[in-house]
């Protein structure tokens, strides 16, 4: 299986604070890797040098082979990012938005990809409403669209199904299952939802302070620590953390 | 009516000024430059009562074109705040955008904002005020265009410290003009500032820019060497300006404030 994205000895330092401590990981294509880990664990920040928004004090991140911090530009025409902390511009319609990324990603025929979009995540009953005008599930579902403007072939979804009602959540879920199939992608997944991750995830990274404290397959970290579910597993690998700590 | 309500949302506002020097800053610039801006025109009609003589519509067509330079630097901040204020910053700059193409859309988009708030003001004042900013002929346009120059040069500035800062540059992006306005000389000539001010205001490339608009009103002669000194400072300044720009996106990357910086 080929590797989408390889993560080495990443760190970052902010001040005296280690946010992210020497972590290495991959993603294989076609894979949807979870990641989890209380707040402030170092999630966000992992994902952010991932994308190129942070530089690391530490390590590098290789997506298709490249070093993300010498191709920054050319490696973001490949990838999107969706997270509930941004939003697209609230006066804008939806059919705006997306023209406007459409073009800053460089896509050919924007008025196909916007139409493709629309049908498959249900927006044209509101392409023509502004962002802001939205109920919150509608958002989600276009900021998805958004982030699939480019078709890109690796995916950040920083907790994608977040404050949605279950039709809506089991939707999104549902639709990332498809494309990433449909589309060979690799996606990062970090959620709080233990279920969502279960159901979508091959493998899962646990996070705690800026560490990747266990990985594997959901199963496989269920019967390892003897627990239920997933979130039994969370909590008691967090708990044990926190103690040490 | 009830007194620990009042004071509480008394304390609600006192805390955050009290935590914010940008905030106390903020409360007292404005007064001030109200004050030396003000206090440099009335010693000027002191001074020289007779100097505007026969001459209508010098300080109206001044007003203009440093309006034109406060509309293009604020059309340029404000093009960036948005972008702060509807949280879509990071969706921008996870998109594969060059910082040259960020400067070059955002040097466009100010320009037509500015038009679309200059035109009309400037077709007025001929009705209203019998007075028409086109009788500066050619030069006015490398006036206006030194004036863009410089207006989206601040912008660049001030863009750099958002980018850097955050939201808590916010207010430098609406007090900078301001605080150029008492040194560029915009109603009066650079002699009226006491000497130490004429020296930093002969860095600025506003007073050859307003010198020159008032040598061809009141004397009716063009002098490019103004308009030449104006453009080799405005040159000088746009680059430390994209420099600058550059570094704050450098260090944005290294302090982590591109992601959190619309929340």
């Amino acid at each position: 299986m080929q590797k989408s994205v390889i993560v080495e000895n990443l760190s970052k330092n902010y001040f005296n604070k280690e946010a992210v401590k020497e972590i290495s990981f991959s993603i294989n294509e076609n894979e949807i890797l979870g990641l989890l880990g209380p707040n402030g664990c170092g999630k966000t920040t992992t994902i952010a040098m991932m994308l190129g928004l942070l530089k690391p004090t530490n390590g590098r991140v290789i997506i298709h082979g490249l070093d993300i911090e010498k191709n920054r530009i050319s490696l973001l025409h490949k990838m999107n990012f969706i997270s509930p902390y941004i939003e697209l511009p609230k006066k804008l319609t939806v059919k705006e938005n997306l023209i406007v990324y459409g073009k800053l990603y460089g896509v050919k025929f924007i008025s196909e990809r916007i139409k493709y979009l629309s049908e498959k995540l249900r927006l044209e009953e509101f392409i023509n409403k502004k962002t802001g005008e939205l109920s919150s599930g509608q958002k989600n579902r276009v900021s998805l669209a958004k982030a699939l403007i480019n078709e890109p072939s690796i995916l950040f979804l920083d907790e994608p199904t977040a404050s949605l009602d279950p039709e809506t959540g089991d939707f999104v879920r549902s639709f990332i299952e498809k494309v990433s199939k449909e589309k060979n992608m690799s996606i990062l997944l970090a959620s709080h939802n233990m279920d969502e991750v279960k159901r979508l995830c091959k493998n899962v990274l646990m996070m705690n302070n800026g560490e990747i404290i266990d990985k594997g397959a959901p199963d496989n970290l269920i019967e390892k620590h003897g627990k239920k579910n997933l979130e039994e597993v969370f909590l008691k690998l967090n708990r044990n953390k926190n103690e040490l700590k | 009516m009830s007194l620990n309500r009042i004071i509480g949302l008394f304390l609600r506002h006192f805390f955050l000024i009290k935590s914010s020097l940008p905030r106390i800053l903020d409360l007292i610039y404005w007064p001030t430059i109200q004050i030396i801006l003000w206090g440099f025109i009335s010693k000027f009609f002191t001074t020289y009562s007779d100097y505007y003589n026969n001459t209508v519509g010098v300080i109206l067509t001044c007003a203009i074109l440093y309006d034109f330079l406060f509309r293009s630097s604020i059309s340029f901040n404000m093009l960036f705040l948005e972008e702060i204020w509807s949280r879509n910053f990071t969706n921008l700059f996870i998109a594969p955008m060059r910082i040259s193409e960020i400067i070059t859309a955002l040097v466009a988009t100010a320009l037509i904002r500015t038009l679309i708030g200059l035109i009309p003001a400037i077709l007025i004042t001929s009705p209203l005020f019998g007075i028409s900013i086109l009788n500066l002929g050619i030069p006015l346009f490398f006036l206006f265009l030194s004036l863009y120059i410089f207006g989206i040069t601040l912008g660049l500035f001030v863009s750099s410290g958002l980018l850097r800062y955050g939201p808590a540059f916010e207010n430098i992006a609406w007090s900078s003009l301001f605080l150029l306005a008492p040194l560029g000389c915009i109603y009066y000539p650079i002699e009226i500032l006491p000497e130490f001010f004429q020296d930093i205001a002969r860095g600025l490339p506003l007073v050859y820019i307003f010198e020159e608009a008032r040598s061809i009103l009141v004397n009716q002669v063009v002098n490019y060497s103004n308009i030449k000194n104006a453009f080799i400072l405005n040159i000088i300044y746009l680059i430390i300006g994209i420099t600058l720009f550059y570094y704050s996106f450098s260090q944005a990357r290294k302090k982590g404030s591109l992601i959190n910086i619309g929340e």
